[in-house]
């Protein structure tokens, strides 16, 4: 009952804390269930959010019209095949050939090339190609308009005369959606993580009698609480470094900025979150209830942080909840840092409210799990 | 701890008792579980605790723990104060209670290496025990086993060794036998003797009255007090029965009556189970 939470002197070499650490990873390994989430949801969502949800278009079918016949008509064309959104499957005839194709459902896109193509690009006078697009599918059209863009941007480079260009997309210029989507992912499995499985594993304790059995022990609540979430703090940094290699390998992901600032930075959302989930741990008395409470801060994190919508889309109540949520200013440091290669002199801000937050939370739940404690 | 072990050559009432309350009462709101419990137990006695359910036992075993603060009067365990000095109470108990707080997932030699290094063993000391403890509680060709797949009666044993790998001279025991067979039962009270007789202090509490009847000393309890402490031969006599089960059920018979009685009034005196 009377044991003060004595943090300033704590003494790690000769603490229960090592202990409490070990038997921990011997559990973790032993239980498939967690192991398979900490695994298996990575790779889930990964595969998920990396394949099957594509917010981009790739592999449009195209017919190519090239009135030109000249070794820059032939030019543009490979750039636009090189871009991955068209699959040159056929060369037309004539536009109405094009247009029988387009309305037939088996062509999405086609290229038209001007005879005068090479000769205006030579003399400078700025070449045109037209591009038709199949825009019953506004994302198929989206994405092929912007990837049309690109092409002629590319074309235009080399010291040759402008191609015409509107749209310049910064940053993606692939405009693949799992460069945004991938460092989103660190942060909410992060969350889950460090919420669900921290929660659950301390009311496990509670609910076979351990954690009673442990608190009628010399081990300090220091010790008992630092032995028990620091491994889940360390299987978070080692799942943001599967998902952020892994996001290279097999997506590509720029990997820009500092990690070390990255991974600096991680540390207030990993408190942040080990917090919530002790919170969680001293509210639920089952597993059950662990679980639930958990999911009831996974889905706002999922669906208001801006991980899957652009805030700027929501009514504003929703932008306030999103702006409560640890996740919404982890996002923006992990795109930042990753995507824009933003350094701390643009990240403070979200920063120092990650900081507070951790530390208001984290005392928050010290503080309740120490009175439920004994 | 092997110090208070050796030196108990005569158990001493006052002053030397392993467990000294006074005047304890706790209080969990308007809800009155131990009132007024004065008690002394000597050093390498096997004190039995005994009532029916909600009488308080459970409450002043917490309390003696450290695990509850009491609300009023004071105890002292192993000589420390347990308000005060709850660090030093906890160095010098083994705490066992009815879900026994063993680790199902870890096996019987990590469930016991554990609790030992918590309670600071190392290296060749916390070998040599776990060793002595695996052998006295027949735990031989388990140590390997997960503490989930054991038997009642195996779990019970890996509870106490788990709770005593530290050697400590007060052991509290919370209905350390419920749902065990009976031949695991006898075994399980052997070794309780046995340690007894090297000098460590046990408060057990029981609703086997077999097991009563063969501690040193009993105390029962009603809703909350203190009702009857001796021998089980001078509680039996007191009460004019025939036997400590039989002393028992007056009891209990007693307690209903009241607790009507207390309904009608007000619902003060009620114990709490836990």
């Amino acid at each position: 009952m009377k044991f003060h939470f004595r943090f300033p002197i704590f003494d790690f070499r000769r603490s229960a804390f090592w202990p409490m650490v070990r038997k921990e990873f011997i559990q973790m390994r032993r239980d498939r269930l967690t192991l398979g989430m900490m695994v298996g949801l990575p790779a889930i969502q990964l595969a998920l959010f990396g394949y099957a949800i594509r917010t981009e278009v790739r592999h449009l079918p195209t017919v190519v019209l090239d009135e030109s016949r000249t070794a820059q008509s032939r030019a543009l064309v490979d750039i636009m095949k090189n871009t991955g959104y068209f699959d040159i499957v056929a060369a037309a005839r004539s536009r109405d050939a094009i247009r029988r194709m387009v309305q037939g459902g088996e062509i999405r896109a086609a290229v038209i090339i001007p005879p005068d193509f090479a000769h205006r690009l030579k003399r400078g006078q700025g070449a045109q190609a037209q591009m038709i697009v199949d825009a019953a599918d506004p994302l198929a059209s989206s994405a092929a308009i912007g990837a049309a863009s690109i092409a002629s941007a590319r074309m235009s480079a080399g010291g040759r005369p402008a191609v015409e260009v509107r749209v310049r997309p910064w940053y993606n210029p692939a405009l693949k959606s799992s460069s945004y989507i991938v460092p989103g992912l660190v942060g909410l499995l992060l969350s889950i993580t460090l919420i669900v499985i921290t929660s659950m594993a301390i009311v496990r304790e509670r609910e076979r009698g351990t954690l009673e059995q442990l608190v009628v022990t010399p081990i300090t609540k220091t010790s008992l609480m630092l032995g028990k979430i620091t491994p889940f703090a360390l299987v978070g940094y080692v799942q943001m470094t599967v998902i952020l290699i892994l996001g290279k390998l097999l997506f590509h992901i720029p990997l820009r900025g500092s990690l070390l600032l990255l991974y600096a930075l991680s540390a207030a959302f990993i408190v942040a979150n080990l917090g919530l989930g002790l919170f969680v741990s001293t509210v639920a008395q089952t597993q059950a209830q662990a679980m639930q409470m958990s999911f009831m801060f996974m889905l706002p994190n999922i669906l208001l942080s801006g991980y899957m919508f652009p805030r700027e889309a929501m009514p504003e109540p929703a932008q306030w909840i999103g702006a409560i949520l640890p996740l919404t200013h982890y996002l923006k440091i992990l795109r930042g840092v990753l995507l824009r290669e933003a350094g701390l002199e643009a990240m403070w801000r979200e920063s120092l409210i990650l900081v507070a937050f951790a530390v208001g939370v984290i005392a928050l739940s010290v503080r309740r799990f120490s009175k439920t404690v004994g | 701890m092997t110090a208070s072990q050796s030196s108990v050559a005569v158990p001493v009432a006052d002053g030397g008792a392993a467990i000294d309350t006074r005047a304890l009462r706790k209080a969990f709101g308007t809800l009155v579980a131990v009132e007024g419990l004065t008690l002394a137990v000597k050093r390498g006695e096997v004190f039995g605790l005994l009532g029916p359910n909600g009488s308080g036992k459970t409450t002043t075993i917490r309390m003696l723990c450290g695990l509850l603060a009491p609300s009023a009067g004071a105890a002292t365990v192993a000589g420390f104060d347990v308000g005060t000095e709850g660090e030093q109470v906890r160095r010098k108990i083994g705490y066992m209670s009815q879900k026994y707080g063993l680790y199902d997932d870890l096996t019987v030699i990590e469930n016991i290496s554990f609790y030992g290094t918590i309670y600071g063993l190392h290296g060749s000391t916390r070998a040599a025990r776990i060793a002595t403890l695996v052998r006295e509680l027949d735990l031989e060709g388990r140590i390997n086993q997960y503490a989930g797949t054991l038997s009642g009666g195996l779990k019970q044993r890996l509870a106490l060794a788990c709770a005593t790998a530290h050697e400590p001279p007060v052991v509290f025991l919370d209905e350390p036998t419920a749902g065990v067979d009976p031949a695991s039962r006898r075994r399980f009270w052997e070794i309780i003797h046995t340690m007894a007789r090297r000098g460590t202090t046990i408060l057990a509490t029981t609703h086997y009255m077999d097991e009563a009847a063969r501690c040193d000393r009993l105390a029962f309890m009603s809703r909350g007090h203190l009702i009857a402490l001796g021998t089980p031969d001078e509680v039996t006599k007191q009460f004019g029965a025939m036997s400590v089960e039989e002393v028992f059920i007056q009891l209990q018979h007693q307690d209903e009556r009241k607790s009507e009685m207390g309904k009608r009034k007000s619902n003060v005196g009620q114990g709490v189970g836990r």
